[in-house]
């Protein structure tokens, strides 16, 4: 990232700077237990134009706790720069106090006694209420929705995403584009797109037979608002065949197609375009190396990465807006548009912290009408926790701790393997743990838990492919995510080595010994992108788990060593 | 417990130890083959675009592209396949472009490459790695 000072000089007019950042302010004012609705709202509209984003929802409709991670590395040109800054690093850039609310929204650090104080975040009611508050002050305001939305809970799954579609139809949006959404399978996306009532976008969104843009989503969508021709270009997540199964959707291809872009942003700018908008699910670095190759795009709202950005960066003359997950956060941008060129911009990342803002009635409404029928399935206590749970980090979290810790009782395992998502909201020390909780950090629709051999090589490229995925030094080959779970396995990893040599000292942790090339080892994961997996549902086996338990405890886990950071 | 996916990943295994470095071991091949092409004379960097995915979303058939405006012939080569030589396309003087597209198999990661022969006999080159990879986890 361009430092603050540079950032700020680099805005187009002085009127843009004021709204850069008001988070100093707020660390304040939470220091005096004195957040209000009103504070988390406020803004002195400007220019002509304002865009509401929203991405990664992932399906939470209700208030959750979400700790953000406190590893988030970058490699090649992007170490050390935003988003991989994190906990007291991150607040020191952004002017950030400790123990604010900025502090427990947007880093790591004091999770437990700071969601005491400032409650759960998000929750689809009060997301509603923000987005209804900017539309009584721009009553024309783009609501652009980055996707991820049809996935990630119980419902979610039960209803095969109808659940979101109707709350996300209650709210209103203008637009979206796409990735897990996806899984639902191809029938699916295509049953619940064909009636949506706003645009399904996606210019990378190809037919895969022909190799040729899909019918279904075109790559843009014109709006005449405040009286500036806008045009939102969609761009679905590039590598869902590769990260998630494709067979699932056999009739579509993606990729980045950065070529394809700057036709696109060449062809409505040829139309009269004036103000140019992707609604991306690139992910952060991917999208700042678009915005570096792809010229005319002014604004990039980023999703995938679920980073929480309380400024913009600016790539160019492209700004980039990062707008976090799981419901945490709205972002609102509003840009000054004027001879068919953007002159400036303030932006405010608003984050939804429930237990201040009031939930919009109706949404709500919608929201318990989706849930009704499951109650009893949701609520029903499986045990209890003594840890944070929690998933975000580069390379373990308490969560994927206990998940593998459970395949490997359950399933008889030597080793475990769980994804390396990035969604999952957190549970405190001292809570119930329901099946809702459990379904949140494992709901798919491909999770059958495995079990089967490998040997140490295999698993040592499997490690390597994975890695590779997170810190190859050039973004157009990251894939998003983090580094896969282990259980009952540690190793070593230099970030800074290529494929093929970051990972060494493999070693089984119930033996202590050295992870042989040549032997076989038993191993259960979830999750598998192959067609025809088998074994029980990942949320039974952590259901089964967490019942014998009783009250869960996960121990610290140093079972990875990091080099290079 | 009974091992259900065994068989899948025993098919697998076999591709993902060959997938795990990008290959070069048939390099050789690929660098005679441009000699060959080019007889040796210098290739410039611009005139010619190769678009080819990042990451190819299935290694048994990737969808490239090259362009070359001007160009007589225009050689493909997957540079770390058994054998690289994937096409040659010869435009005739009155194609409208000089520009093709087809799907290639790779073995692995690796580069593609494709130079161009120009009208004027000069030579242009164009090189995109695709990665072949055995999948990661969504965000």
């Amino acid at each position: 990232m361009i430092s603050r000072r540079d950032f700020l000089q680099t805005s187009m007019a002085a009127s843009a700077i004021l709204g850069a950042s008001s988070y100093g302010q707020w660390g304040r004012l939470a220091a005096q237990q004195a957040l209000t609705q009103d504070q988390l709202l406020q803004f002195d509209t400007f220019g002509n134009v304002s865009l509401i984003h929203v991405t990664d929802i992932h399906a939470q409709l209700k208030p959750i706790y979400f700790r953000e991670p406190s590893i988030n590395l970058g490699v090649g040109d992007n170490k050390g720069q935003v988003p991989h800054v994190t906990g007291a690093d991150f607040r020191k850039l952004y002017g950030i106090d400790d123990g604010s609310a900025s502090h427990y929204a947007l880093s790591a650090g004091d999770f437990n006694a700071l969601a005491q104080a400032y409650g759960r975040v998000g929750g689809l009611d009060r997301m509603a209420t923000v987005i209804n508050a900017i539309r009584a002050e721009r009553p024309d305001a783009l609501l652009l929705d980055g996707g991820d939305t049809w996935h990630g809970s119980y419902t979610c799954y039960q209803t095969e995403g109808q659940d979101m579609v109707n709350v996300m139809n209650a709210l209103k949006p203008d637009a979206m584009t796409f990735h897990w959404e996806f899984t639902l399978g191809s029938d699916r996306v295509n049953e619940i797109v064909a009636g949506l009532p706003f645009a399904a976008l996606g210019q990378n969104i190809f037919d895969a037979e022909w190799d040729e843009p899909a019918e279904l989503f075109p790559p843009y969508k014109f709006f005449e608002r405040g009286g500036v021709k806008i045009a939102v270009i969609g761009q679905a997540f590039p590598y869902m065949p590769i990260a998630n199964p494709g067979w699932m959707f056999p009739e579509y291809a993606f990729g980045i197609r950065d070529e394809n872009m700057q036709e696109m942003v060449d062809e409505v700018r040829g139309q009269g375009a004036e103000l140019v908008v992707v609604l991306s699910h690139n992910g952060f670095d991917v999208d700042k190396k678009m915005a570096s190759i792809v010229t005319g795009i002014d604004v990039i709202l980023s999703g995938h990465t679920h980073d929480a950005l309380p400024e913009p960066v600016l790539v160019g003359e492209t700004i980039i807006i990062a707008s976090g997950s799981n419901g945490k956060f709205v972002s609102r941008v509003d840009l000054d548009v004027r001879d068919g060129r953007m002159m400036g911009f303030r932006h405010k990342l608003i984050p939804i912290f429930s237990d201040v803002i009031e939930p919009d009635a109706e949404v709500a409404a919608v929201i318990d009408e989706q849930r009704a029928p499951y109650m009893d399935q949701l609520t029903e206590v499986i045990g209890q926790t003594d840890s944070l749970l929690y998933r975000r980090g580069n390379f373990n979290g308490t969560w994927d701790d206990l998940i593998c810790d459970a395949l490997i009782s359950e399933r008889e395992a030597d080793i475990a393997l769980s994804p390396g998502v990035r969604w999952g909201p957190s549970i405190l020390p001292g809570q119930d743990i329901t099946r809702e909780d459990i379904w949140n950090v494992t709901s798919m629709t491909y999770g059958q838990a495995y079990r089967t051999e490998m040997t140490g090589e295999f698993l040592g490229v499997v490690l390597e492919d994975v890695a590779d995925n997170l810190f190859n030094p050039d973004p157009y080959y990251q894939q998003g995510g983090d580094m896969v779970r282990t259980g009952g396995l540690g190793y070593r990893i230099d970030i800074t080595k290529p494929q093929g040599s970051r990972i060494t000292e493999m070693t089984l942790l119930k033996t202590g010994e050295a992870i042989d090339p040549a032997k076989t080892y038993q191993i259960a994961g979830w999750a598998s992108v192959n067609e025809g997996t088998e074994g029980p549902q990942i949320w039974d086996v952590v259901e089964s788990h967490i019942r014998k338990q009783g009250t869960v405890t996960v121990k610290p886990n140093t079972s990875v060593k990091v080099v290079g950071a | 417990m009974k091992l259900t996916r065994r068989d899948a990943l025993v098919v697998g295994a076999g591709a993902f130890v060959a997938l795990g470095l990008p290959l070069s071991a048939s390099a050789g091949l690929g660098e005679d083959a441009i000699a060959a092409f080019t007889g040796g004379a210098e290739m410039a960097d611009g005139g010619i675009t190769l678009t080819a995915p990042e990451i190819a979303e299935n290694g048994n058939t990737v969808p490239i592209e090259v362009d070359a405006p001007g160009a007589s012939e225009i050689l493909v080569l997957a540079m770390g396949n058994p054998t690289p030589s994937v096409a040659t396309f010869k435009f005739g003087p009155l194609a409208a472009s000089q520009a093709a597209s087809t799907r290639i198999r790779l073995a692995g990661t690796q580069d593609v490459v494709a130079i161009a022969k120009m009208a004027d006999g000069s030579f242009a080159k164009a090189s995109a790695t695709v990665k072949v990879t055995i999948g990661g986890c969504g965000g």
